[in-house]
């Protein structure tokens, strides 16, 4: 684990009346939640609905126009580059380099996230992932859900107190998404905050705490414990304002 | 900070072994310049006075743009660049380590084309090495630290291939025209010893004070 | 628009409207005759392209630091004003410089630097223009670059020859030569003024719009 001092310890993150536009087209606008360690958030909603930008935000890799975002009582926009030690991101790109193998690409993320044995680190990371016997084959001979596999473990090598996944279902088969659901529940079991976006709403049943469906950068609802989310999306989307 | 550079150019150095794609044709892209300087201005096989000092500058900025382009290219593909910024690192140290990798290119660039430069226009560039190497090492770290800066910036840009160039060349004038004079100092039968110290002496502030704005503008620029 | 803008405009124009009188009225220089009369546009052009550089410059590094859009409309408005009076002064100076040195356009150190700080200029508004969103900040970071480059330019084209009349002719021309200098001068500098502050209140309406666009998007 690196040393993070303190005071950048966080127990949740929260969102406050976020808007973000891009000249004159509002990506998000005046979303609000709290996301707490041990639970999982989802970001639901059609393309364009302002997940992935809603992400980037928490990512630290945009500001907002509007609203904040806050990392325990720490402000994003006086957080240390420290901070993004406790943040673990799955792109929609996956963020791994294709010329390297698995084994070489956690080993140079686990190393510049810190972790004092990084081939240590990546190589229980190739276990967890299952691809223990693939370790030294390079990336782009991987199939999608491989590539999946080790780019998520890649997310989550320094143990990040906050995991933020951009559509982690793309493009997986049955098991590798059965493995992933069964890593999300271990993660929140160790106490970390995921929220993920997606518009699987099958596998999403049943895994998230709160639903939070988004439509053109509009948060239109929110469920705690939601179940049933296809019924519930198909009413959200219909709804016309914020409830 | 110095640390997370040194593992960005290793990782860049163990990518670029496992294909040599842009070593070999930067390389050869670089050769093919001069060939073509050579057609161009060499006559009755003489080279126009200082010609030779012209060609291996402007050859080292081809090349290096090119070389620029394709590095930031391939940090494009999955977006690996935005991975780096996401690290816990100081965001300059991912400029300084893609600087590093870019200086090791171009050095090794240079090392090719000083004596297939002294070799086809009869120039004597390797009379004076200790400058010859203060000149290069001094104008190339110039060129290359705007240039990551441009390059890194416009890696979301729409038309980012023809405006790293639009945007390079003027910046570094001040580097070609120290690099040239200074070269060219060289290569007269008698060295001028002030000449050659008073365009290193620039060179050496160019680099400071422009390392110095990148590592400032870094951060700013590559994110929003 | 400011309560200063209208009168100000008017006046511009009446002052231009006069310079070619004034101009011609200004006795012939010995040497060059007619042609000398150039110099009276071409001296406060060239000055107004060094002002605008330098607004350009100032207004970019406010918004590196601060992200405050005002400055970023300022620093468009006078990269645009830098490439219009750079080439005034580009055109108008071989057009002097062909009678008066023999020859359209010679290497010296004022001369080449302009040009140089000139193409820098032309690539911010590429830049601005063809870079695609976001391409403010960038355009920013190159102008904050354009202007740490103005004395390393200088200083390393300086090493040649250099022709261009020292700047020290201006305090001591007589008054009959310095008056229609300082009259196109102020001409010029309100012209500068105007259209500056015409192509700032452009980007302002522009902004407007978008946030209006933006609030008309949240009603609904």
């Amino acid at each position: 684990m690196t040393e993070i001092r303190p005071g950048l310890d966080f127990d949740h993150v929260t969102v406050h009346e976020v808007s973000r536009h891009f000249g004159r087209r509002r990506a998000v606008s005046r979303v609000s939640f709290v996301a707490a360690r041990g639970t999982i958030i989802g970001l639901l909603g059609p393309n364009g609905a302002g997940k992935s930008t809603l992400l980037a935000m928490l990512a630290t890799l945009l500001r907002p126009s509007a609203g904040s975002i806050q990392y325990g009582r720490l402000q994003a926009t006086d957080a240390p580059p420290e901070l993004r030690a406790r943040i673990g991101v799955l792109g929609h790109d996956l963020f791994l380099y294709p010329e390297l193998t698995a084994r070489e690409n956690l080993a140079f993320f686990a190393a510049l996230y810190g972790q004092h044995d990084a081939e240590q680190t990546a190589r229980a990371a190739l276990e967890r992932a299952g691809l223990a016997d693939r370790g030294d084959d390079p990336v782009a001979g991987f199939s999608r859900g491989m590539r999946q596999r080790v780019a998520l473990e890649r997310a989550l090598i320094h143990n990040p107190r906050l995991a933020l996944l951009d559509e982690p279902f793309t493009g997986l088969d049955e098991a590798s998404t059965m493995a992933l659901v069964s890593r999300l529940r271990g993660l929140r079991e160790s106490g970390a905050a995921i929220v993920l976006a997606t518009h699987d709403l099958d596998i999403a049943d049943g895994l998230l705490d709160e639903a939070i469906f988004l439509r053109e950068g509009r948060m239109v609802q929110s469920l705690s414990r939601p179940e049933g989310l296809r019924s519930a999306y198909r009413h959200a989307m219909t709804v016309q304002s914020r409830s | 900070m110095m640390r997370v550079a040194w593992l960005i150019l290793r990782k860049d150095l163990t990518v670029e072994v496992r294909s040599m794609e842009i070593v070999y044709t930067t390389l050869f892209f670089a050769v093919s310049c001069v060939l073509v300087f050579a057609f161009a201005l060499v006559r009755e096989g003489r080279a126009p006075e200082d010609g030779a000092a012209g060609i291996l500058w402007i050859a080292v900025m081809f090349a290096g743009n090119l070389a620029l382009g394709r590095t930031f290219e391939r940090e494009r593909q999955s977006e690996t660049l935005r991975a780096l910024l996401l690290g816990p690192a100081p965001r300059p140290a991912v400029y300084v380590g893609k600087l590093l990798g870019i200086l090791a290119l171009l050095f090794g660039a240079e090392l090719l084309l000083v004596p297939l430069v002294a070799l086809l226009f009869q120039a004597r560039l390797l009379a004076h090495p200790f400058w010859l190497i203060a000149i290069l090492a001094t104008g190339t770290i110039g060129f290359a630290a705007v240039g990551t800066l441009f390059a890194a910036m416009l890696i979301r840009a729409r038309s980012r291939d023809v405006l790293l160039p639009v945007l390079l060349y003027p910046v570094t004038v001040p580097v070609i025209i120290a690099g040239v004079r200074g070269t060219a100092a060289l290569l007269q039968p008698e060295l001028d010893g002030g000449i050659v110290r008073f365009w290193v002496a620039l060179l050496v502030c160019f680099d400071v004070v422009f390392v110095t704005l990148a590592l400032w503008t870094f951060e700013p620029v590559m994110t929003d | 628009m400011p309560k200063w803008f209208f009168p100000a405009a008017i006046v511009c124009g009446v002052l231009f409207a006069a310079s070619p009188f004034v101009v011609a009225n200004a006795p012939f220089e010995a040497d060059l005759g007619l042609v000398q009369k150039i110099f009276y546009y071409h001296m406060p052009s060239a000055w107004m392209f060094l002002i605008a550089s330098i607004v350009c410059g100032v207004a970019s590094v406010r918004f590196l630091a601060t992200g405050d859009y005002r400055h970023d409309r300022t620093a468009l408005a006078a990269g645009e004003l830098i490439v219009l009076f750079g080439l005034l002064t580009l055109v108008t100076g071989p057009l002097w410089a062909r009678r008066s040195w023999g020859t359209f356009w010679i290497w010296d150190a004022r001369t080449t630097a302009s040009l140089v700080s000139w193409m820098i200029a032309c690539a911010y508004l590429i830049l601005r223009r063809y870079g695609g969103p976001g391409s403010e900040k960038l355009a920013a970071g190159l102008a904050l670059f354009g202007m740490a480059n103005v004395p390393f330019i200088y200083i390393s084209v300086n090493y040649w020859r250099t022709i261009h009349p020292p700047t020290t002719v201006v305090p001591t021309l007589p008054f009959s030569l310095g008056f229609p200098l300082w009259f196109c001068v102020i001409s010029f500098l309100l012209l500068f003024v105007v259209l500056l502050k015409l192509r700032i209140r452009v980007e302002e309406q522009q902004a407007r719009v978008d946030a209006l666009y933006l609030a008309l998007d949240e009603r609904s």
